[in-house]
């Protein structure tokens, strides 16, 4: 078991002609992850590395049965491209496109939450269930199975972090990145009920920054109905207030979302804290009992 | 607290029931979070564009809102004029984005046209939390009967706008929030509807406006959220809105954060954007697509990834540094971004090493390793650099930087505890 992607996950790329989107499909390919269409509008009828691409989403899924997207579409173009996946009957939608205008995601997710669909993003490097699919721009290589879930908002951090563990011979369920934006589709709270209801997952890791109230409220879920132990970490100690630090999210304003209050909630939930990042995968370890 | 008015017709149920185990408190406090980057003061850098408050009140006039007729003046003598042209007491602001000006003396009354540019000469001297004034405000004076606060912002837990009022305007709406908050009302937004003019009632309604005035806040109320959606703010506030007395509404001083991914269609505001006002390293960082925020500490970082960056300063302070910046060169490495990020590092005198931290993914270390070799030999540094690749490849990069007499590390921990050596000098 996993949570999100697994080996059915039939996966249509968004924005498949550009050079992201080409080269990633590529990678995905290379991970062995079913990639079965691109779209790209006015393009439909090539190929992209042996792949289908259509006019419009709606059309590739008639044709391939595709049930996730991917995008790599530019930011000014990406919400609607959210927009038509969800349309298309595509329920799981990972947005690795960064530098959406805020008011467009308010829009798009108030819409994605009528129709029912799961939007992971933007503004983050995916999601990848170890050995069955990768759905995202993360070095694939560096994870295996196992019995570790980690969600993020970070990029690079969490390959860190899943280095760090592969290094010592554990394994992830699924590594989950929700985005560094302001407003995401999916929150820790969300991913923290997926691991704790999938059987495979008997770690859970949650990689924080500064800004937002979000790990608070993941705190709570944390303390009041989860029963898999969690290792947090929490990024931006030190970061001054009023600075925003590169991920738009990122900002600690008038006093709140600073990583002191985000620490002492997780820890007064029962989270274990590690306080840099090679510590998640000792704290891991000490709770595999390995 | 008033319960949000967000139910409306097109909403279906959310996706899964919200956890709501005393998350009041945190939405309420997710929306003063947001709020509080209307200090313009509290924000620079990054994403948002700060807009002084002759701009904002020029926006925010297209949209309905009565502000004071007022002009920019950037010498004493055009202070004057302005003065003599408005007629009777006006009032000087500094236009500097910084909060507190009144409380600092960038605010005051004249009563003629002559004290008027004294008065700008003084503050057209001064340095507000370090920022000089280069621009004054002048605006015709107004009668007060009472200062009320209108604003909106974007709450990232409910992921739409919140407006609020409050009967206590003039001051920080934070304070009133943490000394008071049951006179703060808030309506979060359906963003297909927008914000109806029943909403705006029941926000003056719950502030105890009179019933005369219920039509002319709605309308106000209205256009600022307009002005917001229309303009990609995160933050618009009008605060004070000041009832005269002669019985009108008047929005006497405005604030706006527009979101920086947005202007891309607003070109006009772009050109609002005061160079002078910006870190000018943060500015080249941005034209090099660098995200570059500058620290009080002498340890440089060049780091890819936002939370990795972040994590990178917090752990030489864990081993007794200081962090001199945080700097995320973004994916890839090429030598071209990584000399740029050099550049704006050792631009800062009181840099004495530098710490490269880069996870090596899909990009290969020993790539990304002669990308930082070229940089240097470009550059020249004359500080010491300890230098940590991890990922594909990563022994074959190590071995390249260290043919190099780079310091190199494995771990982070090892990377911070050297460059913190080499930074106070004992190694």
């Amino acid at each position: 078991m996993s949570i999100l992607v697994d080996s059915n996950t039939r996966v249509v790329v968004q924005g498949i002609t550009g050079r992201e989107g080409r080269f990633h499909t590529r990678q995905m390919l290379d991970y062995g992850t079913r990639v079965v269409a691109g779209v790209t509008p006015g393009k439909g009828g090539q190929e992209v590395e042996g792949v289908p691409v259509f006019d419009t989403v709606h059309e590739a899924v008639a044709r391939t049965d595709a049930n996730t997207s991917i995008i790599y579409v530019p930011a000014r173009f990406a919400p609607e491209a959210i927009l038509e996946a969800a349309d298309a009957g595509i329920r799981l939608i990972v947005c690795i496109t960064e530098g959406i205008p805020t008011l467009d995601m308010i829009t798009v997710r108030h819409y994605l939450r009528q129709v029912g669909a799961r939007l992971i993003g933007p503004n983050c490097p995916g999601v990848i269930t170890p050995g069955e699919s990768k759905v995202g721009i993360m070095p694939g290589h560096i994870h295996r199975p196992g019995p570790v879930g980690i969600v993020s908002r970070s990029g690079t951090l969490t390959y860190e972090a899943v280095y760090a563990l592969t290094q010592r011979g554990i394994g992830q369920s699924t590594v989950v990145g929700i985005g560094g934006d302001p407003i995401v589709g999916t929150t820790f709270l969300d991913v923290l009920r997926m691991f704790q209801d999938d059987p495979q997952t008997e770690v859970v890791v949650l990689i924080g920054e500064i800004g937002g109230t979000e790990e608070e409220r993941a705190a709570m879920y944390i303390r009041d109905e989860m029963s898999k132990p969690v290792v947090a970490f929490i990024a931006g100690q030190t970061a001054p207030p009023g600075k925003r630090m590169g991920h738009a999210g990122a900002i600690i304003a008038g006093g709140t979302g600073t990583a002191a209050e985000k620490i002492a909630a997780l820890e007064a939930a029962g989270a274990h804290i590690a306080r840099h990042p090679e510590e998640i995968a000792d704290l891991v370890a000490t709770l595999l009992g390995r | 607290m008033s319960p949000p008015l967000n139910r409306s017709p097109c909403l279906a149920p959310p996706l899964r029931p919200s956890y709501n185990g005393g998350c009041d408190l945190i939405s309420f406090r997710s929306a003063m979070t947001t709020l509080r980057v209307g200090n313009a003061a509290d924000v620079s850098g990054g994403e948002a564009l700060n807009l002084h408050e002759y701009q904002s009140k020029r926006i925010f006039a297209r949209y309905g809102i009565p502000v004071p007729q007022g002009e920019v003046a950037t010498t004493p003598e055009a202070a004057r004029q302005i003065a003599a042209r408005l007629g009777g007491p006006v009032v000087v602001k500094a236009q500097v984005l910084v909060g507190g000006r009144g409380k600092a003396g960038g605010i005051q009354l004249a009563q003629t046209p002559e004290e008027a540019e004294a008065v700008a000469r003084r503050i057209l001297g001064m340095r507000l939390k370090g920022l000089p004034v280069r621009k004054v405000l002048i605006d015709p004076a107004v009668t007060i009967r009472q200062e009320i606060y209108l604003g909106g912002v974007i709450d990232r837990a409910q992921g739409r706008i919140v407006m609020m009022a409050s009967s206590e305007g003039g001051v920080d709406i934070e304070e009133v929030a943490a000394r008071s908050p049951e006179k703060i009302v808030r309506v979060a937004v359906d963003p297909c509807l927008g914000l109806r003019a029943y909403h705006a009632r029941h926000m003056a309604q719950t502030i105890g406006l009179p019933r005369a005035y219920f039509r002319p806040f709605a309308e106000i109320a209205q256009g600022l959220y307009r002005a917001m959606v229309e303009n990609d703010a995160s933050l618009a506030e009008i605060n004070p809105l000041v009832i005269t007395d002669e019985g009108t509404l008047v929005g006497v001083d405005g604030k706006m954060v527009v979101d920086d991914n947005a202007l891309f269609r607003h070109p006009d505001i772009e050109k609002l954007r005061d160079a002078e006002e910006e870190d000018p390293f943060e500015v080249e960082a941005r034209q090099h697509g660098l995200s570059y925020v500058k620290l009080t500490g002498n340890i440089g970082c060049m780091v890819n990834g936002a939370g990795l960056a972040m994590a990178t300063m917090d752990i030489i302070k864990l081993y007794g540094g200081e962090p001199a910046n945080f700097l995320d060169i973004g994916g890839g490495a090429s030598a071209t971004r990584v000399t740029a990020a050099l550049r704006i590092i050792l631009s800062d005198p009181n840099v004495r090493a530098v710490l490269i931290n880069i996870f090596g993914g899909i990009t290969r270390c020993d790539e990304v390793a002669r990308g930082i070799l070229a940089a240097m030999d470009e550059v020249q540094p004359q500080v010491p650099f300890v230098v940590r690749l991890i990922g594909t490849n990563q022994e074959e990069g190590q071995r390249l930087l260290s043919d190099a007499h780079l310091v190199t590390a494995n771990t982070l921990a090892e990377a911070a505890q050297k460059v913190v050596r080499l930074a106070q000098g004992t190694s």
